[in-house]
């Protein structure tokens, strides 16, 4: 028992009083103001780009993220080992050289032609770069696992290689699938690193909520600062929760 | 009859299976080349273009050496910390019994959901110079907030559930016979974690010590708000890679971040050494 009350000693003082003391902060002077703080002009456009973003980013990852697994375990093709090492890179790449490696190709004088530089695009690519992993590491496994006798039985019975997949295959990678969206979508809520630079930090257009709190600390407005990342700190908590009452779910039904 | 019509539209399926093969090899891989592939190679020609030399004097800059060294004393620090942290967490979600376990296994993993630089406020409003506890332990001179001691919390938060998540499905998985076999054998508690415990558990504490380490050396927002920045003094490599390309030296912003990213592929190496011996 003596573990138990050091370790919770331990998360109290380094993650538990911290967190407890933002959401202190933010509603200091009242839940009026507290709301007031996170609803400023400036505050509710980072919010809304912010979320947008992150659900456009966690939707086409749960679509690309699939595909990608799909092809690193069903397919054969040279260099197969390397893509799958690729994969792995965004999450070992700090997240502020994978902003600058994304500004050398889609940065001003873009040797391509594509300059996403201070768009919303290019937070939307800074997003998708850092949340690559997710859904691919979360469907191989399962994928992997997978007994290919179920579909070789559809197939025999006449079902088309599509109907197959969306009947046989997709039913059983929905857990993983919905588990990496949904990680994906909260690592892309609270990314700050790898946008910061590509965004160029203009209010109302490309500040996403990480960037717009930096920016409320940088200038003493903690209240702000505070109001904001609650939300933030909400948001993250309902996406962990549901992650695990689904996490519950798929192992009941298993 | 059968035997005719079982080849024909074996050759229709497969034609048309293997161009929407090609189709997904090309969607997939195409994706992943934009995304990443090209990027990461043209930052790697764009930083040698001039040849080694410039790499190498912005590299030898004494506040690059510097930065490098706060980045390593950090990561040190908070390896090692989260380490032992990590092996104590798992022993207790996995082997004990208490009220609250089941939420503390949530809660572990909060620190991967919240962003980076609400990290740095939390801390910042706890730890401060003009916040309780950081006011109490700043009459008694020890500083948190812009000194070493707030970059190793901050940096800590943000790995803190990577070595418990890879060691407690292990743990969970070799079970507990061993260990009470070892009891039996009248092995003390601490013998029986070194000659039981740690062997079985090695591969997938290598792995989140790896992972820990890369998260560690590549933190930058969390950082970034608790160190204060100062250059010479608690600036860490990843935020002279922010500096010095807001100030206009990118030579020195590309030799930096080349550098680290050499790292990160050489975590990566030793992550893919380290995966396949975790499952078997």
């Amino acid at each position: 028992m003596f573990g138990v009350g050091l370790a919770t000693l331990w998360l109290s003082l380094l993650v538990f009083i911290p967190l407890g003391a933002v959401v202190w902060r933010g509603q200091r002077d009242g839940i009026g103001s507290f709301w007031d703080a996170a609803t400023t002009p400036e505050a509710a456009a980072a919010i809304r780009l912010t979320v947008g973003s992150a659900l456009l980013v966690a939707l086409l990852n749960a679509a690309l993220g699939t595909l990608i697994a799909w092809i690193l375990v069903r397919d054969e093709f040279p260099g197969k080992r390397v893509v799958d090492a690729l994969i792995d890179l965004p999450f070992a790449l700090p997240t502020i050289v994978a902003g600058l490696v994304l500004l050398t190709l889609y940065g001003v004088k873009s040797p391509v032609g594509l300059e996403l530089a201070y768009t919303r695009a290019g937070v939307v690519v800074a997003l998708l770069f850092v949340t690559l992993p997710f859904v691919v590491r979360t469907v191989q496994p399962v994928l992997l696992e997978l007994d290919v006798e179920m579909e070789q039985a559809a197939i025999s019975l006449g079902a088309s290689k599509f109907t197959t997949f969306r009947r046989i295959v997709l039913p059983n990678l929905m857990p993983a699938i919905s588990a990496g969206t949904a990680l994906a979508f909260a690592r892309a809520i609270s990314e700050f690193g790898s946008t910061v630079l590509i965004s160029g930090n203009l209010p109302f257009k490309t500040q996403v909520a990480s960037v717009h709190i930096f920016n409320q600390i940088e200038n003493d407005n903690t209240v702000g600062a505070a109001a904001v990342a609650t939300v933030l700190l909400i948001i993250a908590l309902v996406v962990l929760l549901g992650l695990d009452l689904l996490q519950r779910w798929a192992s009941r039904h298993a | 009859m059968h035997s005719q019509a079982v080849p024909s539209s074996a050759s229709t399926v497969s034609s048309a299976e293997s161009g929407s093969k090609y189709l997904m090899r090309i969607i997939g891989l195409g994706y992943v080349a934009v995304l990443v592939g090209v990027p990461v190679g043209l930052i790697f020609w764009r930083t040698f273009e001039h040849g080694l030399s410039p790499v190498i004097d912005s590299l030898t800059d004494p506040k690059v050496l510097h930065a490098f060294r706060v980045t390593a004393i950090v990561a040190f620090w908070a390896v090692i910390l989260n380490t032992i942290f990590g092996v104590g967490m798992a022993i207790l979600l996995v082997r004990h019994r208490f009220p609250g376990r089941r939420l503390l296994s949530v809660l572990i993993d909060l620190p991967i959901a919240v962003s980076p630089v609400v990290v740095g406020l939390a801390l910042i409003l706890v730890y401060g110079k003009f916040a309780p506890i950081g006011g109490w332990l700043d009459d008694r001179g020890i500083q948190i907030i812009f000194a070493y001691p707030g970059m190793v919390l901050a940096t800590m938060f943000v790995s803190l559930p990577l070595v418990v998540r890879e060691v407690a499905p292990v743990l969970e998985e070799i079970g507990i016979e061993q260990e009470q076999a070892a009891w039996t054998l009248g092995a003390n508690r601490r013998q029986t974690f070194r000659r039981i415990t740690l062997p079985a558990i090695r591969w997938a504490l290598a792995y989140g010590v790896v992972l820990t380490l890369a998260r560690s050396l590549g933190e930058y927002g969390a950082v970034a708000v608790v160190s204060g920045r100062l250059i010479g003094k608690t600036q860490t490599a990843t935020l002279v890679v922010e500096e010095r390309f807001q100030n206009f030296d990118q030579t020195t912003a590309y030799a930096v971040s080349v550098t680290l990213a050499f790292v990160a592929i050489l975590i990566l190496i030793l992550i893919n050494v380290l995966r396949p011996k975790e499952h078997s």
